[in-house]
């Protein structure tokens, strides 16, 4: 119910308005102000949800003694001086970040050649095609699969290798990789390349230089989508890395425990932050460098 | 020397439509040439069928003395400027027209010179660090014609490059056209479904309907001496009147009345008395009168356009309505009755069955 329906604060003469009974009008605002105080606690609550998590992150890390609670901290940075000396923390993220930066490498580049020829070829099926494609790759990177990735890559000799690990999620993220491009391919006008087939550009040129450029917001998001995925990933690092110093941070991060068996929040805190960082870090980045949008030069 | 021959030119869509339907053309060298005709009538099929967009089904094409019809559009050395001139929206203007240069592999300093160079002559001076999107329509178009003609092309192909300027550039840019093309002096072949702008342009137009040639000839053949009904009907502002009727003793039928028909049929063998012919003259070529005149029909005037200079009047002449074209000054009011003399020189006829012109 909002105020301009309610006869009180309607605009305008309207006669029978003074002669309601007054206990009706006073009712009804007061379920107008419980309403809205409602709506208020809701909207707080669910911001308290959202909010809680995030600053704890900011907080427990220079907390002297981190707990589980949101409290306001006693300031220290000894917490970051436990974190450089376990011996696996930074090496963690190193790999982390070479394992995003690996499969969006091999997506990118296969990827982007696979959309466009799909985008541009007339096969049968082709749509058809797409779509199991992507039904499968939830199996491919999904728990179903697992056994059957690990006795491949067993007799692939890619057990404990970071190479097996790129490839097996260059794999699985490849086929939504595939979808999202194609509709960025496809909005790019056909005449821009024929344009650059009547310069004599072959396909390969013609792709590099007009339309990857026109395409690049897409290929932008991809990259940033990939990283992601790559990044939160536990189970298929966790089963195909056996050294410590291969796995990522979010398998070491499961390792972080004291001695008595209890969660070290103290390095668990500092390490989520230091782990949630550069994901922020890039999607600022690249939504500032390349813009999530598309840029035309037609009028039409 | 860079004429362009196609010879029985085919190109079959799958399922069997054909968008080029043998076709025999011979474009000279330097001459500025249209293809004219109504939306789908394979127009821009053939001119992509030129550039090597589109693979040719049978026939050939060659440039100059070179059979091209296998060759890579890049190797036939024809450049093209798009409906939507397909300027790259990621390069500058200088980038943009130095694109096919770089292609080639011309040294860096060489093709921005010629870049710059080209740009300047089509008063692009002072926009080439401009990105497309930075640009007007009549820029950007500019900008597509200098990027084509940078590369000193055999062949230039234009496909309908006034559609996307507004009337009153369109104008302009059409003057434009025509004098960058004497000046560079190379064959330009251009599409446009606009019989006006082909008139204006072209040497030669050849009008083409379902893939297939109708007419090949210049504005003025095109305009006076149509080859058949269709050609009549498509050029020309204002359509021409088009009369299905029959043959009298020497003469025309039109509802009751007749008229003689003009002399340089008299002797033409075939043309009897009860023959079915359509009748075609220009409402430019029709004399309209308010006074009684000899060799004329009679009718009564149903509806005045204003043309500006001139007046597009309406005349029903028994079940037939004609139309005619009379100068600002002598516009009849709507109901007068009045006489329509056909001149003699212009009046065409055409068989039904083929549609084909008979007036020699």
């Amino acid at each position: 119910m909002t105020t301009t329906q309610t006869p009180v604060s309607a605009p305008g003469a309207r006669p029978d308005v003074t002669s309601l009974p007054r206990r009706i009008r006073s009712n009804r605002s007061v379920m107008h102000y419980v309403g809205s105080v409602l709506k208020a606690l809701m909207c707080a609550l669910m911001l308290a949800f959202f909010a809680l998590p995030l600053l704890w992150l900011a907080t427990a890390p220079f907390d002297s003694a981190p707990s589980l609670s949101l409290a306001w901290p006693e300031w220290t940075l000894k917490n970051f001086k436990v974190l450089i000396d376990n011996p696996y923390a930074l090496r963690s993220l190193a790999n982390s970040i070479i394992l995003a930066l690996g499969v969006t490498v091999i997506v990118l580049v296969f990827g982007s050649i696979a959309s466009y020829a799909l985008s541009r070829v007339r096969i049968p099926g082709r749509d058809t095609l797409l779509y199991a494609l992507l039904l499968l790759s939830s199996i491919v990177t999904g728990t179903a699969a697992m056994v059957p990735t690990f006795q491949l890559m067993n007799q692939l000799g890619l057990i404990d290798s970071q190479l097996g690990v790129i490839l097996v999620m260059a794999a699985g993220v490849m086929p939504t990789v595939i979808f999202i491009l194609k509709d960025f391919m496809d909005s790019v006008p056909r005449s821009y390349e024929e344009s650059a087939r009547l310069a004599g550009a072959g396909p390969l040129r013609i792709l590099i230089d007009v339309v990857v450029p026109i395409a690049r917001p897409g290929l932008a998001t991809i990259a940033v989508w990939a990283v992601v995925q790559v990044w939160g990933n536990f189970l298929i690092p966790y089963i195909l890395l056996r050294s410590p110093d291969k796995q990522p941070a979010a398998v070491v991060m499961y390792t972080f425990y004291t001695e008595g068996g209890q969660p070290n929040l103290a390095l668990i805190s500092t390490f989520s932050l230091l782990f949630s960082v550069p994901v922020v870090a890039m999607y600022f980045f690249v939504n500032r460098k390349f813009g999530f949008r598309f840029h035309g030069g037609i009028k039409s | 020397m860079a004429a362009i021959t196609t010879q029985s030119l085919v190109k079959e869509y799958p399922g069997g439509v054909r968008g080029v339907d043998e076709m025999d053309v011979t474009i000279n060298d330097g001459e500025f040439f249209a293809l004219l005709g109504p939306s789908g009538c394979g127009k821009t099929t053939l001119l992509r069928t030129i550039a090597g967009l589109e693979e040719t089904t049978s026939g050939t094409i060659s440039i100059g003395n070179r059979d091209v019809t296998d060759l890579n559009p890049g190797d036939r050395g024809v450049s093209m400027v798009f409906q939507d001139y397909a300027l790259f929206p990621h390069m500058n203007v200088e980038d943009n027209i130095a694109y096919p240069m770089r292609v080639r592999k011309v040294a860096k300093e060489a093709r921005h010179k010629v870049a710059h160079e080209t740009g300047s002559g089509l008063a692009l001076d002072g926009l080439m660090a401009r990105r497309p999107n930075q640009l007007s329509g009549g820029q950007q178009q500019r900008v597509a014609l200098a990027r084509a003609v940078a590369t000193r092309p055999d062949v230039l192909l234009l496909d309908e490059p006034l559609s996307n300027l507004d009337a009153r550039l369109r104008l302009e840019a059409r003057t434009f056209l025509k004098e960058l093309q004497r000046d560079l002096g190379v064959t330009t072949v251009f599409v446009t479904h606009d019989q006006a702008e082909a008139l204006a342009l072209a040497d030669r137009i050849a009008v083409m309907k379902s893939g297939k040639l109708q007419q090949l000839g210049t504005p003025r053949e095109v305009f006076r001496r149509p080859s058949n009904t269709f050609v009549a009907g498509f050029i020309g502002s204002n359509p021409m009147n088009l009369v299905t009727t029959t043959l009298g003793t020497g003469t025309i039928r039109i509802g009751e009345q007749e008229i003689p028909l003009p002399s340089s049929l008299a002797d033409l063998p075939g043309l009897d008395a009860g023959r079915s012919i359509v009748w075609g003259v220009r409402p430019e070529y029709l004399q309209l009168s308010e006074d009684p005149l000899d060799v004329s029909l009679t009718g009564e005037v149903t509806v005045v356009e204003n043309l500006g200079a001139s007046c597009l009047v309406s005349v029903l002449v028994g079940d037939t309505r004609l139309q005619v074209v009379v100068s600002e000054d002598d516009e009849p009011a709507p109901g007068t009755k009045v006489w329509v003399t056909a001149s003699e020189r212009h009046s065409l006829l055409f068989d039904t069955e083929t549609t084909e012109r008979i007036t020699p």
